[in-house]
């Protein structure tokens, strides 16, 4: 019994980064109708960049916030130079420049950095949250992190103008643009903000699986399950999904496949979604209209 | 008599294919005009070619005196045109109060808009019974109220009006135009009408073009079209 | 689905089949291909069967994304199901190569097949989504405890090249480059066969528009499994032939950047080509060797610049860049 419910907190923990990862991909899906597949990798890139401040002697905290605002800086410049003058190519072309962008990421990282695994430190106790058995620090200070992250961006997009603003030209750029929005500058926004939440949520997960370039891979893959088993255009399902994926994968691959195959299980996950209801728990069924 | 709005020989295309050739036609200030023709003759064009909406232009396009050649579809907004868009445009996924917020977006000022709020719901009473509903969720004429709300929030000098009988029974069309008479009279608001239904846009409009496959083929008071034979036969169905 | 007019155009243009002028300089590349086998060191043939291997696998996952527009990031796997076939097939029944291969063939078509049936309710994006994951997932799967006996884990299996037959005069290199010259020149010929064919037609018209296809009366359904399956068959064949190519098969030799890599080389070839296959082959060959030199992950780096550098300026890949030159020969000569 407890092991299961260890496994169910570690489910939660690893659930709050996927969690969040989803809600990143959720966003730009729902602003652009594009799938971030480099999202991962630029999480990975920035939490290394958060490593080379600490290295270079900032506290965690600084660094921390540091690496928030670069990585905005760095997801709103990517949008501009690379993603918006493809917006009216085929969908080959952009999934292609998508991969490209992962692909550079990752070497990027590689070759400043290099590709040995590193100790990334966690602003939270590594030991037992209050001498509990079941849980530790950090896994608690994660699921709070994803919840705060989460709570933040709801209250951004329901309570404020500019939240709304952004909704609107997600949902319909060219009635937004008829009112004086200025779309381009709010996806902008809107991929600065989710490199934001992927570098925070790189930075949760790298003191449990240390820091290398191919750290983000897996979790992208359990965020894309999130997103989809949520619905790839719901941003509350796509938190729900992520906690979701995180405590099967913990489950499952402690009592039905073994711990080498939890990957796997994401896509058996995607797969099934996909082929039995695409458009997730919570997202709209869309009709393809001749 | 001012004109809030005066274009001299527009030319507007599709990549490739030209659609409007060389139009000329005005706008008085605090006027309704009426842009009649068929489907097809270029009319939304006309409005998205003014706002330089998905559509390439050339020509004069005189707002308020100055020129808008040149300026972005999201400027011509700030500079005070509302633009209600052919199928309403409205955000399906936001609220009713929502989507009219939004036509704030393009003041300066943003501190009256509880105030302009509670106007938009006097002119359209329903608006404010479905203040918190999805806006996708209301009714084709409900949203069209809802799309001349959201422009009017703005407060713009020019009001564009694409085809807002479209798609709406007859007692609703007569309900929304009784509704922009009261508009025009109260909000010192100038309008350009497009319309395929000429009878009820002769109705409310002050003066009218007639636009046949990209050219300006008539023009005139509302008056003087009613009573033209041509127009009659073609579009008055007499 | 809309396509920029650009890259719609050189689809066109490439997709053309071959004039009848061309068929003689494509003899002449065969033979000269074939004639190199007595001239150069068997490690250059090594490269030279590795490259027809990689050619083969490009054409077949041409098929399935340029052809037929469905977007797979994962062809690595299928690359591995074909080598792990053979492979195992090989060392562990004792079967001999030239019934490992067409078995790897087939093994990989019925896989593919069989992703490809339910992927079909899958559009573009969910499809990458999913052979993106897969992709991911396939040395995972290799790795695998259970699966151990069979695929030899972590350690892989060694083969054995295969010795010329009929006792004639050729090293295990030289035979098996030349037997895979054969290969390659008629799966080419195969597709090509399949490409302009009314199925090859029923493919792009899908490609291009699916709806309009089937109110047309494409059974896009079966069309699609079918492009996924051909397509994996043609990839499992050409793993089959790396991993006799190599001697080797390990799950470390099918990560992410050889599914990566496959696209690299659709990329750079040409969508919707053919022949577009030899030049991203060649590409995905070379270059990331070169690269390794300036770092280890340099390789990764090129990909990525190429990746994003050819969807700006030359979407049309190389092949896209021959078919523009062409007609801008054919226009001058015309004197237009």
């Amino acid at each position: 019994m407890e092991i299961f419910v260890q496994q169910v907190i570690a489910g939660l923990t690893t659930g709050g980064i996927y969690a969040s990862v989803a809600l990143a991909l959720v966003m730009i899906y729902q602003a652009t109708h594009h799938v971030n597949f480099a999202q991962g990798e630029m999480a990975m890139f920035s939490t290394f960049l958060a490593w080379a401040l600490i290295q270079a002697g900032l506290p965690y905290w600084a660094a921390f916030f540091a690496t928030v605002v670069v990585s905005f800086v760095l997801g709103a410049v990517v949008e501009f130079a690379v993603i918006r003058p493809l917006h009216r190519a085929p969908e080959l072309s952009v999934v292609v420049v998508f991969i490209g962008l992962l692909v550079i990421f990752h070497s990027i990282a590689g070759w400043i950095f290099g590709t040995q695994i590193k100790e990334f430190p966690t602003p939270f106790a590594k030991d037992a949250w209050y001498a509990s058995r079941l849980m530790s620090a950090h896994q608690v200070g994660t699921i709070f992190v994803a919840l705060c992250l989460v709570a933040a961006l709801f209250s951004f997009f329901r309570y404020t103008t500019l939240g709304l603003t952004m909704r609107a030209a997600a949902q319909n750029p060219a009635s937004s643009r008829l009112l004086g929005i200025n779309v381009g500058r709010l996806l902008m926004l809107g991929w600065g903000l989710a490199a934001a939440i992927g570098a925070v949520a790189g930075m949760m997960v790298a003191p449990v699986v240390y820091l290398d370039p191919s750290m983000m891979i897996g979790v992208l893959i359990y965020a894309f399950a999130g997103a989809l088993i949520g619905g790839i255009d719901n941003p509350v399902g796509a938190v729900i999904g992520g906690f979701l994926v995180g405590v099967l994968e913990n489950l499952i691959g402690t009592y039905v496949v073994g711990t080498e195959l939890k990957l796997s299980v994401a896509l058996v996950l995607i797969v099934g979604v996909l082929v039995v209801r695409p458009a997730g728990l919570f997202g709209r069924r869309v009709v393809q209209r001749v | 008599m001012t004109r809030v709005l005066e274009i001299k020989g527009l030319r507007a295309a599709y990549g490739a294919t030209e659609v409007l050739h060389g139009i000329d036609l005005h706008v008085d200030e605090g006027r309704v005009t009426a842009l009649l023709g068929a489907n097809g003759a270029g009319k939304t064009t006309t409005l998205r070619a003014i706002c330089h909406f998905q559509v390439k232009t050339s020509g004069s396009v005189l707002f308020r005196g100055e020129r808008v050649d040149s300026v972005s579809t999201e400027q011509i907004a700030a500079l005070g045109v509302g633009h209600v868009p052919d199928g309403r445009g409205t955000f399906v996924g936001l609220t009713t109060e929502e989507n009219l917020r939004l036509g704030c977006h393009a003041r300066r000022d943003r501190n009256a808009v509880a105030d302009d709020l509670e106007r938009m719901f006097t002119y359209f009473p329903r608006l404010k019974e479905r203040r918190t509903q999805q806006a996708g969720t209301l009714s084709g004429g409900e949203q069209q109220m809802l799309a001349i709300a959201r422009a009017l929030m703005a407060r713009p000098s020019l009001l564009l009006l694409d085809e807002p009988s479209f798609g709406l029974a007859p007692l609703v069309v007569k309900d929304i135009f009784a509704i922009m008479r009261r508009i025009r009279d109260e909000e010192k608001v100038s309008i350009l009408l497009v319309e395929q239904n000429a009878r009820i846009a002769l109705e409310l409009a002050d003066t009218a073009y007639l636009l046949e496959t990209g050219r300006i083929v008539k023009s005139g008071t509302s008056a003087e079209l009613r009573n033209d034979d041509a127009v009659r036969r073609a579009y008055l169905g007499q | 689905m809309e396509r920029t007019t650009a890259m719609n155009a050189q689809m066109q243009m490439t997709a053309s089949p071959a004039p009848r002028a061309l068929w003689p300089w494509v003899t002449v590349l065969v033979v000269a291909a074939a004639a190199m086998a007595f001239f150069v060191k068997g490690y250059v043939l090594f490269q030279g069967t590795m490259l027809l291997s990689y050619a083969i696998a490009l054409v077949g996952l041409n098929i399935l994304t340029g052809y037929n527009g469905q977007i797979s990031l994962g062809h690595g796997a299928f690359y591995a199901i074909g080598a792990y076939t053979a492979a195992v097939l090989m060392d562990k029944a004792g079967a001999p190569y030239w019934v490992a291969i067409p078995a790897a063939g087939l093994a990989s078509l019925v896989v593919g097949y069989a992703f490809g049936r339910p992927a079909l309710k899958l559009q573009g994006l969910y499809l990458a989504l999913a052979t993106f994951a897969l992709g991911v997932v396939a040395p995972q799967l290799l790795k695998y405890k259970h699966l151990e006996p069979w695929t030899g884990g972590v350690g892989g299996i060694v083969l054995n090249k295969p010795e010329a037959p009929f006792g004639l005069p050729l090293t295990a290199d030289q035979w098996f480059y030349l037997f895979t010259l054969v290969l390659t020149v008629l799966m080419f010929v195969l597709a090509r066969n399949l490409i302009d064919s009314g199925t090859g037609r029923a493919l792009r018209a899908i490609r291009d528009h699916d709806m309009a296809a089937e109110s047309m009366g494409v059974d896009n359904r079966h069309y699609k499994s079918m492009a996924f399956g051909v397509s994996a068959a043609f990839t499992g064949v050409a793993g089959a032939l790396s991993a006799l190519a190599v001697q080797f098969v390990s799950p470390d030799s099918f990560t992410m950047f050889l599914s990566i890599s496959l696209i690299v080389g659709v990329v750079v070839g040409g969508v919707g080509t053919l022949w577009g296959a030899l030049f991203g082959a060649a590409f995905i060959m070379f270059v990331p060797a070169v690269a390794e030199k300036i770092s280890k992950d340099a390789a990764w780096g090129v990909y990525g610049a190429v990746l994003i550098l050819f969807m700006f300026v030359m979407p049309g890949g190389v092949m896209g860049l021959i078919a523009r030159a062409r007609e801008r020969l054919t226009r001058v000569s015309s004197g237009a």
